[in-house]
């Protein structure tokens, strides 16, 4: 590669190495039969939607009623809990995927709201326990999708690390099926705490709390009671314990409260002006997910502005992935 | 510092064969002669020096030959004027008039990217890139420990962020090796990682926000600091772009909460797969560190020779192994892998006393490639990841192609994350040298794709690895891929002639097709 073709020379962009390598024998992938036949399901022409089991049907816009209707292929194709990655077909529940972790040790950060594995990365929300789980955008490491033009196309790869190329991935997660159809996904997965508790108090400092604690699952407040999920060993689980209930008495609980429907988005800081009056009319009963800035609340997020700049960049994205918007028509990642 | 250095030696013995080609196109003349029309061109420089300053638009050859190149061992590359702006409304200017001028531009922070994704490429119909370098960028603008990001500018440091953020209780926690001196927008580019990303990811895990400017000049507000912004993931997409999007002008990191204990340990290995396994049984066993890293054993003595650390020079590898948290769960985890290496035959397990001795095994970890020099004269330093699974079946085949090509290959590499970094040692003088170290890289990446594993975990694809872009996607996939690329950039004018291979690169610019009527406004 030290000897270079010379881009002005070539009419090519580059410093194509001179090494560079035999054209390949075999195909870079064999056909998926499965994804195949999605694919044909999907078509080339005609608007069409998928569906898993319509847990978030309403979310980005009303659908086209004219559309047809389609599910992904379903079940876990491979699991290998010694790389810490699965791969598993977009229509299989979110439950049936955390029991074949669960039985190994381990789980992911996809939320369960009854739904498909394939929906949860379309719609890009995390797990109410982002703290403890990770990110669901930084969890999917490749997605294999249905083309607008009824191809299979593979974005990312299987290794828990990889920089290779553009990130389809990310680009696919959150965007409400409106540039491909999740077909497949290879999702990274972590191993479950040796401990798990929830603890609830009244009348502590949730940020306080949520400062004390050098790990945890989650810290959710509802304006009141703070809940706390403690992980990790035993012996810390025990530690963290002592140190929060220096701010006040937590006891052990079952579990999350009971969530109100609407999802809001809001700096983490933001969260402390919640029950002041110039904080976000975020009215009635709330949840707070402390450290995040998710609120969980019983009237809808306004619609938030978006960026010229990144409206236009999002339209082009659109128009090159899907121009005659044939896929999931009506709705829209900006509405979410 | 030190790595760098040996790079650029590096640089100049495998230039050899190119030195000179281009040493007429680095005049100002030349650069206007190419210019793909006469409109405007001979006023680029001048607006350039208008909008920013006559001192910060630089022309003279020292400095285009300077930034013509990076830290990789590729040459050929043509600077244009090399501007310095100090603001985001001088990136701004300078895209703008860059796009009235229709010449490129390749932005740069410290140049110390491996896969040559800053060099500047000249088109056959265009005239030499401007080179944006953002090295006076380097304002920490602000630390926001109730949102747990701090805001800096493009030029900052990697090492200096995590030693200002020190005072506040907090890091930047990717931290590849050249951390001394590489910038966080070199990181943003390149999705960089390091050994600490094991278990808290890479850059992109660990941007917020990013003020971008786009090729047209407009300023885009990626991301956002609240939990979930709306619409597409426009910065996850721009991080690890290499430049290709545009120019990140100012950025919200996320700061990590230092751990309040850590423990280092240092496990000896008679064989080297006895180390891969083992990181694959740590894995395996619920754990997961802070850090893995594996060196076999010429890495392993010339990093002793070089910082006198302690390290074993008798053992096939040693296993770098941290963990970090509470101390209740530190100890419990570092005496779990001191098991579990010894059952899968460690020869010895030392646990670092104290920060201290901490330090200096990091310091032989972090300055591996600075020590290399004692072997040979000049590096290749290939990245590929493999799964955890097939290390040892990998590390063995780098050996084998390493024999059967007659040069010598030490390896260290992000184990825990399954990222090889085989380091390929040679003396360039020797004919025909070249040839055979250009095909043993060609063998290990070909060896990591067949051993399902991927082209690149860290250095990114740059012009190194374009040309095997097809042996890990699809032409449909690859079109993909620039469907993305060139909605940011449709007249493909940033960083042109990176990552994808030419037929799916800015040679191929078409027209974007227009939406129908009611897709997305």
């Amino acid at each position: 590669m030290c000897r270079h073709t010379i881009a002005a020379e070539t009419g090519t962009w580059g410093l194509g190495m001179s090494a560079a390598p035999a054209p390949l024998s075999t195909p870079v992938r064999p056909p998926d039969p499965v994804l195949t036949e999605f694919a044909e399901v999907v078509g080339e022409t005609g608007l069409v939607a998928v569906q898993g089991r319509r847990t978030r049907w309403d979310l980005g816009g009303t659908l086209d009623p004219s559309a047809r209707i389609i599910n992904a292929p379903s079940g876990v194709v491979s699991y290998q809990p010694e790389e810490m990655t699965v791969r598993v077909r977009a229509g299989t529940p979110v439950a049936e995927l955390d029991a074949a972790l669960h039985a190994d040790g381990q789980r992911c950060a996809l939320p369960d709201r009854d739904g498909t594995v394939g929906g949860a990365v379309a719609v890009g929300e995390n797990h109410l326990e982002l703290l403890g789980r990770g990110a669901l955008r930084s969890s999917v490491l490749e997605v294999r999708y249905i083309s607008a033009e009824g191809r299979v196309i593979v974005g990312g790869g299987p290794t828990v690390k990889n920089v290779t190329g553009f990130d389809l991935p990310r680009l696919l997660t959150g965007s409400l099926g409106t540039l491909g159809l999740i077909g497949e996904v290879i999702l990274r997965t972590n191993p479950l705490p040796a401990c798990s508790r929830w603890v609830c108090a009244s009348a502590v400092d949730p940020f306080l709390t949520h400062d004390t604690l050098t790990r945890c699952g989650a810290v959710l407040w509802d304006g009141a009671n703070t809940w706390v999920l403690l992980e990790g060993h035993a012996a810390e689980v025990d530690e963290l314990l002592r140190r929060i209930s220096r701010l006040g008495r937590f006891d052990e609980v079952d579990g999350a409260p009971s969530l109100p429907p609407n999802r809001w988005s809001l700096e983490p800081a933001v969260l402390r002006t919640l029950t002041t009056a110039d904080g976000p009319h975020v009215t009635g009963r709330f949840v707070a997910s402390v450290g995040t800035g998710v609120v969980l609340a019983e009237r809808p997020q306004p619609q938030r502005a978006q960026d010229p700049a990144v409206q236009l960049v999002s339209a082009r994205i659109k128009s090159e992935f899907d121009p005659t918007g044939r896929l999931n028509p009506g709705r829209n990642p900006v509405d979410r | 510092m030190t790595s760098t250095t040996r790079f650029r030696r590096s640089h100049g013995t495998l230039s050899g064969p190119l030195s000179g080609r281009f040493s007429g196109r680095f005049s100002g003349v030349a650069a206007r002669r190419s210019q793909p029309s006469g409109q405007g061109a001979d006023t680029l420089v001048s607006d350039l020096q208008a909008a920013l300053s006559p001192d910060r638009v630089r022309t003279d050859t020292a400095q285009r030959r300077l930034l013509s190149r990076d830290a990789s061992v590729f040459e050929g590359g043509n600077a244009g004027p090399v501007c310095f702006p100090a603001t985001t409304a001088e990136v701004q200017a300078v895209m703008r008039i860059t796009a009235m001028h229709g010449r490129a531009v390749v932005a740069r922070g410290a140049g110390t990217g491996l896969a040559g994704g800053a060099i500047p490429l000249q088109g056959s119909k265009s005239g030499a890139p401007v080179v944006l370098s953002l090295t006076h960028m380097n304002r920490i603008i602000s630390v926001d420990t109730d949102n747990r990001v701090a805001w800096v500018e493009p030029g900052v440091v990697n090492l200096d962020l995590t030693k200002h953020l020190r005072a506040y209780g907090f890091h930047f926690a990717p931290d590849p090796s050249s951390q001394q001196v590489c910038t966080i927008g070199g990181n943003v580019a390149n999705n960089s990682g390091g050994p600490h990303c094991l278990a808290y990811g890479v850059t992109n895990a660990h941007i917020v926000a990013i003020d971008a400017v786009l090729p047209d000049g407009s300023l885009a507000h990626l991301g956002g600091l609240e939990a979930e912004p709306a619409g597409l993931d426009l910065r996850g997409v721009f991080v690890g772009s290499e430049g290709t999007m545009g120019v990140a002008t100012r950025i919200a990191v996320r700061i990590t909460p230092n751990p309040e204990a850590v423990r280092t340990l240092l496990l000896s290995f008679a064989r080297v797969t006895d180390a891969a396994n083992t990181v694959s049984a740590v894995i395996a066993a619920g754990i997961v560190p802070a850090a893995m890293e594996v060196m076999d054993q010429r890495m392993t003595q010339a990093v002793e020779n070089y910082v006198h650390a302690g390290y074993p020079t008798d053992a096939a590898a040693v296993l770098l192994a941290e963990v970090d948290g509470l101390a209740a769960g530190v100890d419990i985890d570092a005496a779990a892998i001191a098991r579990i290496g010894q059952e899968q035959g460690a020869t010895a397990v030392r646990l670092a006393a104290d920060d201290t001795e901490r330090a200096l095994l990091w310091k032989g970890r972090k300055t591996a490639f600075g020590a290399i020099a004692q072997i040979a004269p000049d590096y290749y330093l290939h990245d590929t990841v493999v799964p955890r699974a097939k290390l040892a079946e990998v590390l063995e085949k780098t050996y084998e192609i390493a024999d059967r090509y007659g040069v010598i290959i030490l390896n260290v590499l992000h184990a825990g994350d399954g990222n090889l970094h085989p380091l390929i040692v040679f003396d360039a003088r020797e004919p025909g040298m070249l040839d055979r170290v250009h095909a043993a890289g060609a063998e290990i990446i070909n060896a990591s794709l067949a051993a399902g594993g991927v082209l690149s975990g860290e250095h990114g694809i740059g012009v190194e690895k374009q040309g095997y872009m097809d042996r890990m996607f699809t032409n449909d996939d690859l079109d993909h891929q620039n469907r993305l690329r060139r909605s940011f950039d449709p007249t493909c004018r940033s960083n042109p002639g990176k990552i994808l291979p030419g037929t799916h690169s800015c040679a191929d610019i078409q027209s974007l097709p227009k939406p129908a009527p009611g897709v997305w406004g």
